[in-house]
């Protein structure tokens, strides 16, 4: 079996489209589903609709972009330590 | 079972005759021995077994109850997984060390007095580093040296808090020591936190991790951190210390996690973030956190095992573990790929997979105990490990750009090892209740609730819109052939400077007394030592020639004479047996 060049899933011309609509779809139902659910939960700003679907979004752009400064500030060469 | 052997021995009885076997039969013994283990725990009821005398104490090498059999059964079951997938390896170092390191893993799990747990402790410290130094290149060689180093100098924390301990109270037995009793029992949590690599002490791991082999990086990132954790949920239950250093520890690696290039060093950090939780948990307390820390332990070695091979598998098929080298290997490794993700998912804490049913219960708790700013670094960092654990990982190796690499699937081993993980992966997150069974405490804890599943899809679908938005926006930080420095350089500079302190300190000590004696005391001595006998004849002949009456310039000459034949050694024969007959005499006479 020749294993050069093979055609993947995402090859196909439109597949990669279809897979960012299929994603876009399943965020737009959990946004919807968001108030069909009965909340129970610890802290009043669990019951905030859509609460989970704002931390997730801004915990990772503010990770990413921290993470920016961080290697502003740690980054070094392959071999700082070696010899 | 009074008849049978303790687990920890059956494991290494078997590393003790492994090379003793053909090379076909090695690999099943390798396969066998876990599986023994894992009988002879299951049947093994609960209380204290396997007890020796050695001097006035009373070892313990199983102290069974639900807790050290709960992680008795985990840590067989992976050792059975990782020598699946390492049935190709044909290496008896390799091999060998595993088996010894599992199996002090198990004795660490059922020792019930300190002495036997800190002698199963170094042994692990011990053989777990030669599955760095089996990858032999220099690199791992290092590695593996301030691996060694670091460990055991936790060892030496513990042991001197055991000692101490002892001495202060008698105790030995390994039991609730809690952070109350003072300088002992924190030397014995630093001990444990050093194998937990809690931070600053956790740079150890992603360090050496990496640069493990592919098939020693799973055995590790099985055993010693959870080996810990177990410990730690033992002994520190409800320290209220490891709330805030558990939370900061599942919260700081996921940035380094995001720059890190080395798909190793990636999940060495989300690691770090994943024994967090359970030190968060164990720190908590009650009932629910500790079941919360145990089956998040018990469920992360699974999936982490099963990401490590996945990469692993990777390395073996293309020899390259950095986020630069990888890339679009799905379409010629799809079953890794897809074993990959399942971890993926896993440790994601996706419902339906296993880290679902496990970690919520810890994030719960922390709720519970109204922990506001604890809740928010444990959601943030749930968040965070999705975006790089659970996105990157599986982006870089298999999907991203095309990296030209056209490897063969995995062998059918590795393949089998990963489906198994794969498996439990997915059956402990459907059907969590055989895993709520064993735990500690009865588990009341419900984790499929409409809102809790809704609340945490949408918590790592938006991760994925920011992942998704990040990178096609070009913000999201590129991978590059970079190191990001880490506490570890307080000590590998600070061990450099040490050098160089020594070298400037000691060795300018060498030069200057070497200045000194070698050339100024020993060269004067030498001298003088060397035209003593002229000058003692000098100061003999001189009165002589005085006596008979030379002039100056026949004395000078004279003495010249003299000093020339003493230096060259080139006295007539006459003179010289003169002198030896004088002393001959001389001796006689006296």
């Amino acid at each position: 079996m020749s294993v050069s060049e093979k055609k993947g899933f995402f090859d196909k011309p439109g597949n990669f489209r279809r897979f960012l609509t299929a994603f876009f779809a399943a965020l737009v139902v959990l946004l919807l589903v968001d108030f069909l659910v009965s909340k129970h939960g610890h802290f009043s700003w669990e019951q905030a609709p859509e609460f989970f679907a704002a931390y997730g979004f801004v915990s990772c752009v503010v990770l990413v972009l921290a993470a920016r400064v961080l290697r502003r500030l740690v980054k070094r060469p392959e071999d700082y330590y070696g010899r | 079972m009074g008849g049978s052997i303790p687990p920890a021995l059956i494991l290494m009885g078997a590393a003790a005759l492994l090379p003793l076997f053909s090379r076909r039969v090695k690999p099943v013994v390798c396969l066998a021995a876990p599986l023994i283990c894992l009988l002879v725990i299951y049947a093994t009821p609960p209380g204290a077994h396997w007890s020796l005398s050695f001097l006035d104490y009373q070892l313990v090498l199983g102290q069974v109850d639900r807790l050290s059999k709960l992680f008795g059964y985990i840590f067989s079951l992976i050792a059975f997984l990782a020598m699946l997938f390492a049935w190709r390896v044909e290496d008896d170092l390799e091999r060998c060390s595993a088996l010894v390191y599992a199996g002090s893993a198990l004795g660490v799990t059922f020792a019930g007095d300190f002495f036997s747990l800190y002698i199963f402790w170094e042994v692990m410290a011990v053989a777990s580093t030669f599955l760095i130094l089996a990858r032999r290149t220099p690199a791992a060689r290092r590695a593996a040296a301030r691996y060694l180093l670091v460990h055991l100098f936790g060892g030496l924390f513990l042991l001197a808090g055991i000692l101490m301990r002892l001495a202060a109270s008698g105790k030995l037995a390994v039991e609730q020591v809690g952070l109350d009793g003072g300088a002992a029992n924190w030397l014995i949590f630093i001990g444990i936190a050093v194998n937990a690599a809690i931070p600053p002490l956790h740079p150890w791991l992603k360090d050496a991790y990496p640069k493990a082999t592919a098939t020693g990086a799973v055995f590790l990132s099985a055993f010693t951190t959870k080996s810990a954790v177990y410990l730690m949920a033992r002994t520190f239950a409800g320290a209220e210390a490891l709330i805030w250093l558990g939370a900061f520890m599942t919260f700081f690696p996921i940035f380094y996690a995001v720059l890190e290039n080395d798909v190793r060093g990636v999940l060495s950090y989300s690691l770090i973030n994943q024994v967090g939780f359970m030190m968060c948990g164990v720190g908590i307390g009650t009932p629910l956190a500790l079941n919360g820390a145990v089956s998040h332990a018990f469920a992360h070695i699974l999936y982490k095992a099963l990401l490590f091979m996945s990469a692993g598998a990777v390395m073996y098929r293309t020899g390259k573990t950095l986020c630069t080298d990888l890339g679009g290997l799905y379409k010629y490794m799809p079953l890794t790929a897809a074993f990959c993700m399942i971890g993926a998912a896993s440790i994601s804490a996706f419902p339906l997979f296993s880290g679902f049913v496990s970690k919520s219960m810890i994030v719960s708790a922390a709720g519970a105990g109204g922990m506001v700013v604890v809740w928010l670094m444990l959601q943030f960092a749930s968040a965070g490990v999705f975006h790089h654990a659970g996105i990157k990982v599986p982006f870089f190796m298999f999907f991203g750009h095309d990296s030209g690499l056209r490897p063969k699937e995995a062998p059918l081993p590795m393949l089998l090892a990963m489906g198994g993980a794969a498996f439990l992966c997915i059956f402990i997150g459907v059907y969590p209740q055989p895993l709520y069974q064993l735990l500690p405490y009865p588990v009341e804890y419900v984790p499929y609730t409409g809102a809790h599943v809704i609340g945490q899809l949408q918590l790592l679908m938006f991760g994925a819109l920011a992942f998704c938005l990040l990178m096609l926006s070009g913000i999201y930080p590129a991978e590059q052939r970079a190191i990001n420095l880490d506490f570890d350089w307080f000590y590998r500079m600070g061990g450099r400077a040490f050098y160089r302190l020594c070298d400037a300190g000691l060795n300018g000590l060498n030069r200057v007394s070497e200045r000194a004696l070698a050339q100024g005391v020993s060269r004067a001595l030498g001298g003088y030592c060397q035209a003593a006998p002229a000058r003692l004849a000098l100061v003999l002949m001189r009165p002589l020639w005085a006596l008979q009456g030379l002039g100056v310039p026949e004395r000078e000459r004279r003495e010249q004479f003299l000093n020339a034949a003493m230096e060259a050694g080139g006295f007539p024969v006459g003179w010289a047996a003169a002198v030896a007959l004088i002393m001959l005499i001389l001796l006689f006479v006296l």
